[in-house]
């Protein structure tokens, strides 16, 4: 070999060279970069956080009556788990009308749509075009706070509640939902709904900030300088799980 | 070392048309999965379908997180080796969640015959 293998004492001026030895540096497992390789293991294990969830979720879930009777025939009680479609069937700027899902299906639109222009900054990225990748970091902050906004609303909705509320066991009617007390049924159905959906929220948070820098970073010219956008990459890496956590997040609590 | 090396047609000062088709292909199927996971939903409403409905519906989910992480996130063009890191812990996940759904149904079946 004619690296050597472990770390010797070198001359002032090779300190500075890139190490190239098998075990100082020189080696990438999985042929992956350090950072795309530790964002893939962090990714990985914030999908034992949302596992965890949704596990406790269906456990919960599982754990109360379904309601049997005709889908039509069917009223809020904390007696059984809500169907899903009777809880979200507000459209903003549509009052009471009954659209079930309409919302929802219209999010997850938004946010499948904000991958794919993710995957075009990447994309734009490896081409070295910085123009290009501008443009589509844009359109994703765009839809990513579109979709926040979206959220927000469905938790005002939620929480405010629908116009006919549940009668309560003490005899009142209540409205809406807290951490303690919902018109749509068991306790744990709305502390699931503000957890997942929260923690969800908070990841798409936590994204839109990340690249609303890369885009300052971008214009700036760091990735030019310093000759790969693959920051992107990583970034990208992350939003892609948020929106494969809501594809998860859809079919468990809004569809099912 | 890890820098990694730029594209071949990125030649300084050219910038190489963008190739773009594959992406837009994979959007599409994705937003034909959700129409169908939608359609599903609202068409297999009773009660006696409830099982069938539910297992069209998680095979379609893990169907689009195939596109989302194979094709997105490109695991399917990485080493052998991160796929399998990736892919083997996310399997026990599921058998997790799987169990205790399971441990959910009896729970609840014990709390509601306990005086019967």
């Amino acid at each position: 070999m004619a690296q050597p293998t472990t770390l010797q004492p070198t001359a002032a001026s090779t300190l500075d060279a890139p190490r190239t030895g098998n075990w100082d540096g020189g080696n990438e497992p999985f042929k992956a970069s350090y950072g795309k390789l530790m964002m893939w293991f962090f990714l990985l294990s914030d999908a034992f956080t949302f596992g965890a969830f949704l596990t406790t979720y269906g456990m919960i879930r599982h754990k109360h009556e379904v309601f049997t009777g005709e889908a039509s025939a069917f009223h809020f009680s904390t007696k059984w788990w809500p169907i899903p479609d009777h809880v979200f069937n507000a459209f903003p700027g549509m009052g009471h009308a009954n659209v079930p899902l309409g919302f929802v299906a219209l999010m997850t639109m938004i946010l499948i749509f904000s991958s794919v222009t993710m995957v075009l900054a990447v994309e734009a990225g490896h081409r070295m075009d910085k123009k290009d990748v501008q443009k589509w970091l844009l359109w994703t902050i765009l839809f990513g706070t579109i979709f926040l906004l979206s959220q927000a609303w469905e938790w005002g909705h939620f929480i405010r509640g629908h116009e006919e509320g549940t009668l309560m066991a003490d005899g009142t009617v209540f409205h809406g939902a807290n951490l303690s007390m919902n018109q749509y049924g068991p306790v744990l159905f709305a502390d699931l709904f503000f957890f997942i959906t929260g923690f969800h929220g908070t990841h798409v948070l936590s994204g839109v900030c990340l690249l609303v820098w890369c885009f300052i970073a971008t214009t700036n010219g760091t990735f030019e300088k310093r000759g790969h956008y693959e920051m992107i990459e990583k970034i990208g890496l992350y939003w892609h799980f948020v929106d494969l956590v809501w594809v998860f997040v859809f079919t468990f609590f809004y569809l099912v | 070392m890890s820098a990694p090396v730029a594209p071949d047609h990125a030649v300084a000062g050219e910038i190489a048309k963008p190739n773009t088709g594959g992406i837009w292909k994979i959007f599409f199927v994705l937003v034909a999965i959700t129409a169908v996971e939608f359609a599903v939903t609202f068409a297999m409403e009773a009660q006696s379908m409830r099982t069938m409905r539910n297992s069209i519906l998680i095979g379609l989910t893990i169907l689009k997180a195939f596109f989302i992480v194979g094709e997105f996130m490109h695991l399917k063009h990485e080493t052998k080796g991160l796929i399998w890191t990736i892919l083997v812990p996310s399997v026990l996940l599921v058998w997790l969640l799987v169990a205790l759904v399971t441990e959910g149904s009896f729970i609840g079946e014990t709390l509601s015959n306990m005086f019967s």
